[in-house]
């Protein structure tokens, strides 16, 4: 155990200390040397996958706190927190990769008095801040409640419901412009990906990623916190995961068809190849684990449905972003090693940053019992009652 | 009245008169190697192709309606009414978005400066805005390249097809092109030859997102009450549902 833990930190160490030398590239010598972006190739993975593949595994917040507090699921109710964290998380690392990605990040704050209500992105950057301000307050009762604050915490809990509400919205709005803002791209981005339903299909993909994270966290967070497997609550998201999976699928078949789009999967190529890959990992697989109820009902089941939903939305924001632009600039771009640097510094500071916040905070159920120097504080906090959920 | 540049490939000789010109005029460097360079980059906002005797320009098409200026968080790019797409760099934030949406890949950064800026061919906006025509179209000496009333232009441009219908490809390149743009090209070879495709809408970019955009405020209102309407009901249920339990608690009390 003791091995397996320095193990595990001196690879953490590995990957913070070259995610702190690419750091240093970036801010000291440019994005030119530390990226291999180009005047072709504008976007890489800092956009790809930090922030459409981060604002999209982080889509669990907005998905399960619509299911407990407006559709009033309460079984769900145990797994809102863990949720809302890496929610909460996933959208601040988010905001330090695009700083990583911007020109010039120290302008960042520049839409706030420099409006240009026409740009989508301009709408992201306004829908991002607001609603990771609403995260931080949906977050903020645990830590109210760690310090036993009841005042604030009664403003908090009374309004609570309208914050739930802004945040579906501003949610529903930012996923889906993730997409719009490709919309303007009709003669870069490969039809396979090109459609008027963009910003459909990035809602739809983010609640089912939504649900897939959160079987995929409350699997792993079983295994590495010693917690028991809330299977009954798994196999609900399961099933509604297999519902919005298959309106996906419907709906993504029809846009193929009617763009008559098909025939070009005759032609041989990595387009063509990544699409399929895409299309097996994100709907296929999923869908025919889910359809045999005795698999949809295991725990492995799920687990392995859960990962490759995830996995294959994964592929499909790299697609839209990457592969589906690269005929179009007339090259092939591979991240320099800086980009995959950063990027998987920024991803082990959030899983540390998890880790950190379960210790010390009452996040999961169990924890609130827990013994320890904690014990008086966490026993008080566990009175009362889930008052942020 | 929106001015607009008409360069006549069948008319250039490749002097490059132009490149320098613009150079001059934005303050870039130029010399014999940058001459021979024909592509527009972050020091060279215009570039003379040459293929077989044939010559093309390439330049910021400054649209009708541009994809970089609907596409800027921060409207660091703006459409000016005489024609010119300009810049404000201390407003820009680097978000690169406005090269993404560019359908002519016009828009080029400075990759290797901490203080990097986009950059393009702005249509010489101070000279422009002071009624004065652009700095290529002022060197030009053979009026390959030409300023003037973005219509009277077209007129001209039809004319010259008309006149001689055997030296040019029969289409007046940028009239319709994603929207129009403010600069008009006529060619004896087919545009695709110099990298301009064809095969662009007709319709301006922006209007895809704008579509969409659009709708939002309408949908924010709508969102709250759908949204609000079924916490309303799914939490109704459980308030009556509580009510009953408890009357049902308390007639059993009395029935004791
Ligand atoms: S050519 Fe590109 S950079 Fe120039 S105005 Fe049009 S969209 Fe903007
Ligand atoms: S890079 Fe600058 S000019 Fe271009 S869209 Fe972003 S903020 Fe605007
Ligand atoms: S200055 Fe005129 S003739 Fe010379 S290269 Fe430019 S457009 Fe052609």
């Amino acid at each position: 155990m003791k091995i397996k833990f320095t193990f595990w930190k001196a690879v953490f160490l590995l990957i913070v200390a070259a995610g702190a030398y690419g750091t240093f590239v970036r801010f000291f010598r440019g994005l030119g040397a530390s990226t291999n972006l180009s005047d072709q190739f504008p976007w890489g993975i800092w956009i790809g996958f930090d922030v459409l593949c981060g604002v999209m595994l982080a889509a669990g917040g907005f998905t399960l706190t619509a299911a407990v507090h407006i559709l009033n699921i309460q079984r769900l109710k145990p797994i809102v927190r863990p949720t809302i964290l890496t929610a909460f998380l996933g959208y601040v690392l988010v905001s330090v990769a695009l700083l990583f990605d911007l020109g010039r990040p120290y302008n960042i704050w520049h839409p706030l008095i420099m409006r240009n209500p026409h740009s989508v992105m301009f709408e992201v950057a306004y829908c991002v801040m607001l609603y990771t301000t609403v995260l931080a307050l949906e977050f903020s009762p645990i830590v109210l409640e760690r310090f036993n604050l009841q005042k604030p915490l009664k403003v908090v809990k009374a309004v609570l419901i309208p914050l739930v509400l802004l945040g579906v919205i501003l949610s529903t709005l930012h996923q889906s412009s993730l997409g719009t803002l490709y919309l303007i791209m009709p003669t870069k981005l490969h039809p396979f990906w090109y459609t008027p339903l963009l910003p459909v299909f990035f809602f739809l993909s983010a609640i089912a990623v939504g649900l897939a994270m959160t079987i995929f966290e409350s699997s792993m967070s079983s295994k590495h916190f010693g917690r028991e497997l809330e299977l009954p609550i798994l196999q609900e998201l399961g099933r509604v995961l297999l519902v919005v999976l298959t309106v996906y699928a419907i709906l993504r078949f029809e846009d193929l068809l009617h763009r008559g789009v098909f025939h070009q999967l005759l032609v041989a190529g990595y387009e063509r190849n990544l699409f399929l890959l895409e299309i097996v990992l994100a709907l296929v697989l999923p869908l025919t684990l889910l359809a045999i109820p005795k698999i949809r009902q295991s725990a492995g089941g799920l687990y392995l449905a859960a990962v490759s939903v995830v996995l294959g939305f994964i592929t499909n924001r790299l697609n839209v972003s990457i592969t589906g632009m690269e005929t179009a600039a007339g090259l092939h771009y591979v991240p320099k090693w800086t980009e995959i640097a950063i990027t998987g510094a920024i991803i082990a500071v959030g899983f540390a940053l998890f880790a950190l916040a379960v210790n010390y905070l009452p996040i999961f159920p169990e924890h609130r019992e827990a013994a320890g120097p904690e014990a008086p504080v966490a026993a008080k906090a566990a009175v009362l009652s889930h008052a942020g959920d | 009245m929106s001015k607009a540049l008409l360069y006549d490939a069948t008319l250039c000789i490749d002097c490059k008169q132009c490149e320098a010109a613009c150079a001059d005029q934005n303050k870039l460097p130029y010399d014999d190697n940058i001459a021979k360079e024909e592509r527009q980059s972050e020091h060279k906002f215009t570039a003379v192709l040459s293929k077989n005797d044939k010559y093309m320009r390439r330049l910021c098409m400054n649209c009708q309606e541009p994809a970089c200026v609907s596409v800027c968080p921060v409207a660091a790019l703006r459409k000016t009414s005489e024609g010119p797409v300009i810049y404000e760099a201390n407003r820009c934030m680097g978000c690169r978005y406005c090269m993404a949406a560019c359908p002519f890949g016009v828009p080029k950064y400075e990759w290797s400066s901490l203080n990097p800026k986009v950059r393009k061919c702005t249509m010489c906006p101070d000279r422009v805005l002071a009624g004065r025509q652009t700095a290529c179209a002022e060197n030009c000496p053979t009026g390959a390249t030409k300023f003037g009333d973005r219509d009277e232009l077209i007129n001209e441009a039809r004319k010259r097809i008309q006149d001689n219908p055997a030296n040019y490809i029969h289409h007046i390149y940028g009239v319709e092109e994603v929207g129009g743009t403010s600069v008009l090209l006529l060619s004896g070879v087919p545009f695709e030859e110099f990298g301009y495709r064809t095969d662009f809408p007709r319709d301006p970019l922006p209007l895809r997102t704008y579509q969409v955009l659009s709708k939002i405020p309408d949908f924010i209102p709508l969102g709250f009450v759908t949204l609000g309407g079924i916490w309303w009901i799914t939490h109704r249920r459980e308030a009556v549902a509580a009510a009953e339990g408890r009357q049902a608690h308390q007639a059993g009390k009395e029935l004791k």
